[in-house]
């Protein structure tokens, strides 16, 4: 599965990545082997056979909606690179 | 008495009588850890004076239990590590990673919470692979660890920091993820038991997500009565996550008690998992494994599984496609490094671009394009339909069998460095470990012996979902009978 500079640079926008061009050149070959490697579940027939999203026999849990305890917001915001009050702070969004 | 001797289920006990304390236990302990840390790189953090402070403390407890006869949690006093993908209030967790460097979780793993009101201490964080991606230790952003066996060969991964560490007897015990075979490989390379329950056995909470429709926290031990001792703490139903399975939990240690008797255990050797390039030594002692297990009673018979071939290709799309999606959070906003750039999307790209390792950025761009436009029903869809065959395998083959055994990998511990610039190679070393964890069955990676050159070889044994009694029972009857798990490497 061949893959050009312009999917892989279109890849990791999508991935939100800044990559090198060496970085980039790199990922190309891997991901073109690994995705030739993956090639061969095409020789499968699953016309009939559904996905599997989840193992396990359970289906939607819900719970109550009760009000609970919930982490403090110092305890929130204690690992925030930038903090403003109650706020974690972030570069501007628009210019 | 040297209590580096001892499993976790005899330490405790040893604790229950008096025969020894936990001050002096956790010392001795500590101090191993800190004498070998330096060669071998099993630890991210080792929190010497806490441990025996708390130590202090459990003794306090032991006391007053003597006197009012009301017995202290099970695990009272006993040290143990904790891999660094498990949250825990008071250590930093940065998952092997520069992107989380100096993280202070502010809670704690279900798993590791229900071990600490149990009573355990723990002793330091072990190193992962960063964000468990990876089968060597090798690709944590702090350095690999080393194989106590031989220390210029790794000690597998992800959970390759806990399985060195319990192999060079740092701690008793150490808890681990499980991914595509990040518990059973490290502990097949290491040469100790290695316990990844059925998906949803135990809770997730606290678990720093990589595959989320595959993630399991379990245990590596020396014993499997260990593994059993555990599990039977950790396990069962949490709120907190609600992909916990409410299913009660046996009281597995019990189901050990019979002695190695394995009458009327059937088990299966599927055929497909002694490939054409199996190292001969692996192959040898692994059917001398088969042999023992029978002269224990135990009925053998081939099976098949013809869909193994595909399992690398499915968890290789599969796997990465979750983790595209849960490493989103990893922004530079709430948590961890921020790498400023120009405005935020700038700051975003900048921040994940050069916080995350080589390997966890492949995996990113292989997840992301499988699960993009125009790709997703090709990849991750066809890989979710061949999960369902492959699941539908072991189904069948246990209605003819209780427990599937096998070899853990097709080869013994690699040299550093060996793999590291050939990812497909690298992912060939889960061949083996990876179907049980698309069909969310439990696996027990034990001993079974060691190469020409010394290496740990491990057996694996495979279960039905939810049917981790038989394979502790075999793997039980097994160590009651070798000699593997006693032996500790040179150092």
């Amino acid at each position: 599965m061949p893959l050009t500079p312009i999917e892989v640079e279109h890849i990791a926008l999508l991935a939100h990545l800044q990559l090198e061009e060496a970085e980039l050149a790199k990922y190309r070959r891997q991901l073109e082997s690994i995705l030739e490697y993956a090639d061969r579940l095409r020789r499968v027939d699953t016309s009939l056979i559904s996905p599997t999203t989840t193992v396990l026999p359970l289906r939607s849990v819900v719970r109550d909606d009760k009000i609970g305890e919930s982490l403090l917001c110092d305890d929130a915001l204690a690992n925030a690179v930038e903090r403003e009050r109650n706020m974690f702070r972030i570069p501007p969004v628009f210019e | 008495m040297d209590p580096l001797d001892l499993s976790l289920s005899q330490t405790a006990d040893a604790l229950r009588e008096g025969a020894l304390s936990s001050r002096s236990l956790t010392e001795t302990y500590a101090r191993r850890a800190e004498k070998l840390d330096p060669i071998l790189h099993a630890f991210l953090q080792l929190e010497v004076e806490n441990a025996l402070r708390e130590a202090a403390a459990a003794d306090e407890r032991w006391a007053v239990s003597r006197k009012s006869g009301n017995a202290p949690g099970a695990l009272n006093g006993i040290p143990i590590a904790v891999k660094d993908v498990l949250c825990v209030r008071g250590f930093r967790c940065t998952a092997g990673s520069r992107i989380l460097e100096g993280f202070q979780p502010p809670y704690t793993a279900t798993p590791v919470d229900r071990l600490q009101k149990s009573g355990a201490l723990i002793l330091g964080k072990t190193n992962t692979d960063e964000f468990a991606m990876g089968s060597s230790t090798e690709n944590s952003a702090y350095g690999p660890t080393h194989n106590p066996w031989d220390v210029t060969r790794v000690p597998g991964g992800s959970s390759g920091g806990s399985a060195a560490a319990v192999a060079a007897r740092m701690i008793p015990a150490a808890l681990g993820s499980d991914t595509g075979g990040s518990i059973r490989q490290p502990a097949a390379y290491c040469g100790v038991v290695g316990l990844k329950p059925s998906y949803g056995r135990v809770s997730r909470y606290g678990l720093v997500a990589f595959g989320s429709s595959l993630d399991c926290v379990g245990t590596l031990t020396r014993t499997v009565e260990d593994a059993a001792f555990l599990l039977e703490i950790m396990a069962g139903y949490d709120e907190c996550d609600s992909t916990s399975m409410p299913s009660p939990v046996p009281a597995y240690r019990k189901a050990l008690l019979d002695g190695p008797d394995l009458r009327g255990v059937r088990i299966g050797i599927p055929k497909e998992y002694f490939l054409p390039g199996i190292q001969p030594d692996v192959d040898r002692l692994v059917r001398e494994a088969f042999g023992k297990l029978q002269s224990l009673g135990a009925q053998l018979q081939e099976i098949s599984l013809p869909s193994t071939e595909f399992a690398l290709p499915v968890y290789y799309l599969i796997a990465p496609a979750e983790a595209s999606a849960n490493l989103a959070r990893y922004d530079g906003v709430r948590f961890g490094v921020r790498r400023e750039g120009d405005g935020l999307w700038e700051t975003y790209n900048q921040t994940r671009g050069k916080g995350f390792g080589s390997e966890v950025k492949r995996r990113i761009m292989l997840g992301t394009y499988a699960l993009s436009a125009g790709y997703y029903d090709a990849y991750y869809g066809q890989a979710q339909k061949v999960r369902t065959l492959i699941k539908a395998e072991f189904e069948k083959a246990f209605q003819e069998v209780d427990v599937i055994a096998s070899p853990v990998t097709p080869a013994t511990a690699f040299r550093l460095g060996e793999k590291v610039d050939d990812p497909l190679s690298m992912y060939m070393e889960d061949l083996l470990t990876l179907p049980a964890s698309l069909a969310g069955i439990p696996g027990l990676s034990v001993p079974c012996g060691r190469d020409s050159i010394g290496l740990p070889v491990g057996l694996q044994l495979c279960g039905p979902f939810l049917g981790e009694e038989k394979i502790l029972k075999v793997g039980w009857a097994f160590q009651q009978v070798t000699r593997w798990h006693l032996e500790a490497p040179n150092l």
